[in-house]
């Protein structure tokens, strides 16, 4: 029985490397070795997954867009030094080191992929979702844009230009959306449930006040 | 090098595949295998550019056929031996069958949140005055370097703009292979779609990498 199952799961997942054990059995293995070892404290790795999983996320650069909305002198800093104006909404380290913000405009949409491998802005961003992070779009955000906005079901104006940035460097790339029409009563709070993901990527828009979550929320 | 890692450009892949909650982590093992990667980061055993050379130098086939955390493992498992912390033999028989190395450091717990505010910044001095300015037309190299590099190859051979300069930073093709941190300008390079792509292109699109000075030549 038990030597079915196991060749059950290396169908499911050979991938080469068929001698070796399933995955999940090989990370566990890997990480008693390294802790027998005293290279690493299993504290630490919880502690670690939990900063990403709890603390870290979108909600930090939806911040930073409202404010860049909302304050002229702070939009001016960020682009003029995106590290800084980032750092000092408290928004700092882990890939993130090194910041650029980019302004959609009418004229010019921005869209940030990494096509060598899933480079992304941590401290605003959080972890990258699967997405960003597989083949379909690190092949095809550099080549056709516009057929992967469509996917995300964003149709842009033919006379919009479209910049795409490949982060192949330690420079991260955030997206400053257009602020959506319709948000003059809006405060900042107000004004940053407003900012998916997604547009801060530039795979979305900013939503529309009043327009439903789910997708758009992103 | 020329690796599966090197995805810009492909066809064949299909849709972009959004998941409907999207999990940051799809299995309990994918967590602990992002959370030992950075802890065993932390302990300055390796640089982040030979990590990700790690994982790029998994065969293509295996590459493309594993989900992200796998390669992340996959990657892991030849850093700890490339760096002699790990035997082979512990690896195939899953459990420690030596003492360990003693490390400059390991992380705790109480030491995570300073590590991650501190993070890893690339910028460098360097007495070298930059060979370019922003306006300037280059051209990037044709190399096809067997180690790691992270000049894509679908920009390779491409004349472009500096759009940004962003001062010094460490260069990850010497740099991952523990040859220093060797740092270089970096610019930001700017291409049109077509000068990519040929003429069937999106005439609106333009595509920019971030490149080192040594990749590139005045055009």
């Amino acid at each position: 029985m038990h030597d079915h199952d196991h060749d059950d799961h290396e169908h499911d997942h050979g991938h080469g490397h068929s001698h070796l054990e399933p995955i999940e059995a090989r990370v566990k293995a890997l990480e008693s070795i390294l802790v027998e070892k005293g290279y690493v404290e299993p504290a630490a790795i919880d502690a670690l997954i939990d900063t990403y999983e709890t603390e870290v996320g979108p909600r930090n650069g939806a911040r930073v867009v409202a404010r860049a909305w909302t304050d002229p002198a702070f939009r001016d800093a960020l682009a003029a030094d995106a590290t800084a104006g980032i750092a000092s909404m408290g928004f700092v380290g882990r890939q993130g080191e090194h910041m650029v913000a980019v302004f959609n405009t009418p004229d010019e949409h921005h869209l940030v992929v990494c096509t060598l491998c899933s480079c992304y802005p941590w401290p605003v961003l959080g972890l990258p979702p699967t997405w960003y992070k597989s083949a379909p779009y690190r092949a095809r955000a550099v080549m056709d844009p516009r057929g992967v906005l469509a996917e995300f079901g964003v149709t842009l104006p033919e006379t919009t230009a479209i910049r795409v940035w490949d982060s192949t460097a330690e420079v991260r790339y955030l997206v400053v959306p257009m602020r959506p029409e319709g948000t003059d009563g809006l405060d900042v709070e107000g004004l940053s449930d407003l900012v998916t993901r997604d547009s801060m990527i530039g795979t979305g828009l900013a939503r529309a006040p009043g327009a439903a979550r789910g997708e758009g929320a992103r | 090098m020329n690796g599966a890692q090197d995805l810009g450009g492909m066809h064949g892949f299909g849709p972009v595949v959004r998941e409907a909650d999207e999990p940051l982590f799809h299995a309990p093992w994918e967590r602990r295998a992002f959370g030992v990667t950075l802890a065993m980061g932390a302990t300055g055993s390796w640089t982040l550019d030979a990590s990700r050379h790690a994982r790029e130098s998994l065969p293509p086939a295996e590459y493309l056929a594993a989900s992200y955390y796998e390669i992340w493992a996959k990657g892991l498992e030849r850093l700890v031996v490339a760096a002699g912390l790990v035997g082979a033999d512990e690896l195939a028989a899953g459990r420690a069958l030596r003492p360990g190395a003693r490390l400059a450091r390991v992380l705790s717990a109480e030491a995570v949140p300073a590590a991650l505010a501190r993070g890893g910044p690339t910028d460098r001095e360097t007495a070298a005055p930059p060979r370019f300015a922003v306006g300037d037309r280059v051209r990037t190299r044709v190399i096809n370097p067997v180690g790691h590099t992270r000049l894509p190859r679908y920009a390779r051979g491409k004349t472009g703009e500096i759009v940004l300069h962003h001062g010094a930073h460490v260069f990850p093709d010497t740099n991952a292979h523990g040859k220093g941190e060797a740092p270089q300008h970096l610019y930001t390079v700017r291409f049109a779609g077509r000068e990519l792509w040929g003429e069937g292109a999106d005439p609106t699109l333009s595509v920019s990498i971030d490149a080192w000075e040594s990749y590139l030549d005045a055009a």
